[in-house]
């Protein structure tokens, strides 16, 4: 276990060391000047030549790439163009919106889809299960700031149960805040929830398939204990795989929704970064991302090779 | 063989949202470009079937020129990934275990951890919104997806008899890869195609929503709905019909691709029977 979990480790290293210079090279070296990229045609060749100088921009290419890891490693993500402060200070105030946000989606979606996938494999090829695959195959249909849009319209504009969108921040109450996530998250959910539903239906189908679940019938067991105290705690372990890579579809799925819902969140700055040319902003929050989802990824193959001995040796 | 219900609707819809698509090229209701500001924001009606928009431009003209966008994108986006996906599978297939095969498939790995979104939204920030480089953004990612569905399938082609007979005939891991491999994994490719065409209708949607993807004039579904975000509490009806287009070319191009693929797995069709 120790062995697999050290290669794994090692090839977590390797991914990032490759994802920095991939996402280096695509800002900082194909633009050309990247100060000059920044602030537009319209720059004064002073205004240039000083951004270059804050940039670092006079280094070699691989100087400029050591003082960016190296910075990030010591969490110093350089400082915004735009919004003058630095970077580290600004994720961690839209982290507050963010991580809640993709945690409340990947609550929602797992409560959802899990006794949802349960009941259809349970009642497989019953209209209820027809009924349940119909509608999940209209949740991964439905794009998800669509369906956002039509929250707001029927729960803001119709019944104005919610607001149509912005943050009032936490300290306005955990209630309020909740509140104004709501439909955001639930907009992130729905599509997810229907890919996690049939996840769960169909690995419980086939784990009811198996030959121990037939054993635990013939001792006595009725159909539902079966179920229950065998074949879903087996059937879960591909659903938990799911479960942690959609969280970082929720973090990336983000950008757009918290757009649609004007929210102050990471994937909104980092538009807003694209769309002003902060590079800055933008490179270390591509680099964050990126290493989110690959530490979620690393994180999901441990606990899964701790869940199935049968896995380490496979690879 | 009975064909299974979802692969006809789904070729259903998907062959009508191609219909619409091609006969947008000879024909549309009115024209896209033109603003006629003194129709604006009309209710649909004899002359504009589905309404006007802000500028007065004919909702359903538009929807018919903005499939065509979207169909065209996931096209070549799905084309970048098989042209270049499927080699790789191929050759990280017959070269099994080499430096090779482990470099291929890491890099997989690698493009797979990148989140799609943010790093389309990246290639476009830097090289300007466009719809070719949406095709681009959206292409990249499906290179992996298709290398590791074709060396899946390709690997366990391999350890059988009538391709063992094929290198006892002499003939060289190239040639036995596209004469003996490739048309026994194209099932897979089609099923995975499908998927992919209506992730890529998806992808697009998104990118277009948030500026990113084909400019003005050409009409798209996702920014007809971003410009209907704006009007939503005056005009709600202008968000229904894009969104609904979506839905129903994703819906069909799924139920498709599982009809598909019920129909060539025969380990699924025994389980029906």
């Amino acid at each position: 276990m120790l062995r697999f979990a050290l290669t794994r480790a090692l090839s977590l290293a390797l991914s990032l060391l490759v994802a920095s210079v991939v996402i280096f090279a695509v800002i900082e070296v194909i633009p050309g000047d990247p100060a000059a990229f920044m602030l537009g045609l319209n720059a004064s060749p002073e205004a240039v030549a000083a951004l270059r100088e804050q940039m670092g921009l006079d280094g070699t290419l691989f100087t400029r790439y050591l003082a960016w890891f190296g910075g990030m490693l010591t969490g110093d993500f350089g400082v915004s163009y735009t919004y003058k402060v630095p970077v580290a200070e600004l994720v961690a105030q839209r982290l507050q919106v963010s991580v809640p946000l993709a945690l409340y989606a990947l609550v929602l979606s797992t409560v959802i889809a899990i006794p949802v996938g349960v009941i259809a494999a349970a009642t497989r090829g019953s209209v209820g299960d027809y009924g349940i695959m119909g509608a999940t195959q209209l949740g991964i249909a439905v794009p998800n700031f669509w369906f956002a849009m039509l929250l707001v319209l029927v729960f803001a504009v119709t019944l104005r149960w919610f607001s149509a969108g912005g943050f009032p921040g936490w300290d306005a109450g955990l209630w309020v805040g909740m509140k104004a996530l709501t439909l955001p998250a639930v907009a992130l959910a729905l599509p997810q929830a229907s890919i996690l539903a049939r996840v769960m239906r169909s690995a419980l189908i086939e784990t009811l398939g198996q030959d121990y679940i037939r054993t635990a019938r013939a001792k006595g067991l009725t159909r539902r204990q079966a179920t229950v105290r065998h074949a879903l705690r087996n059937a879960l372990i591909p659903v938990l795989t799911i479960i942690g890579l959609q969280f970082s579809f929720l973090l990336a799925g983000a950008i757009i929704i918290e757009n649609v819902f004007y929210l102050p969140g990471l994937g909104r700055l980092i538009f807003q970064g694209i769309t002003q040319r902060d590079l800055i902003v933008v490179e270390s929050l591509v680099m964050l991302l990126v290493f989110a989802v690959i530490l979620v990824t690393f994180l999901v193959d441990i606990a899964y090779a701790a869940a199935d001995p049968r896995l380490r040796r496979k690879r | 063989m009975r064909v299974p219900a979802t692969l006809i609707a789904g070729a259903i819809l998907s062959t009508f949202f191609l219909v619409v698509a091609l006969a947008s090229f000879i024909w549309t209701p009115h024209d896209v470009a033109a603003l006629n500001i003194s129709d604006k924001l009309q209710a649909p009606s004899a002359t504009y079937w589905l309404g006007t928009d802000h500028f007065g431009r004919d909702t359903l003209s538009m929807l018919m020129v903005g499939a065509r966008t979207s169909l065209a994108v996931a096209i070549v986006a799905v084309g970048i990934g098989i042209v270049i996906g499927v080699p790789l599978g191929l050759v990280a297939a017959a070269t099994r275990g080499s430096l090779l095969d482990e470099i291929i498939m890491r890099g997989n790995d690698l493009v797979f951890a990148f989140p799609s979104l943010v790093i389309a939204i990246l290639i476009t920030a830097v090289f300007g919104p466009s719809a070719v480089n949406a095709i681009l953004a959206i292409g990249i990612f499906n290179i992996p997806v298709f290398a590791r569905v074709t060396r899946g399938g390709a690997l366990s082609l391999w350890t059988l008899d009538y391709i063992l007979a094929a290198r006892v005939a002499g003939k060289g891991k190239a040639r036995i890869s596209i004469e003996h491999v490739l048309p026994n994994i194209l099932n897979l490719l089609i099923v995975q195609g499908t998927i992919q065409f209506s992730l890529g209708i998806l992808a697009e949607a998104a990118l277009s929503y948030i500026g990113l993807g084909a400019q003005p004039p050409t009409p798209s579904w996702g920014r007809m709905l971003s410009e209907a975000q704006t009007m939503i509490y005056s005009a709600p009806r202008l968000a229904m019909w894009p969104g609904l287009a979506i839905v129903a070319m994703v819906l069909g191009l799924n139920l498709m691709g599982d009809g598909l693929r019920d129909l060539t797995d025969p380990r699924l069709r025994r389980e029906r029977g």
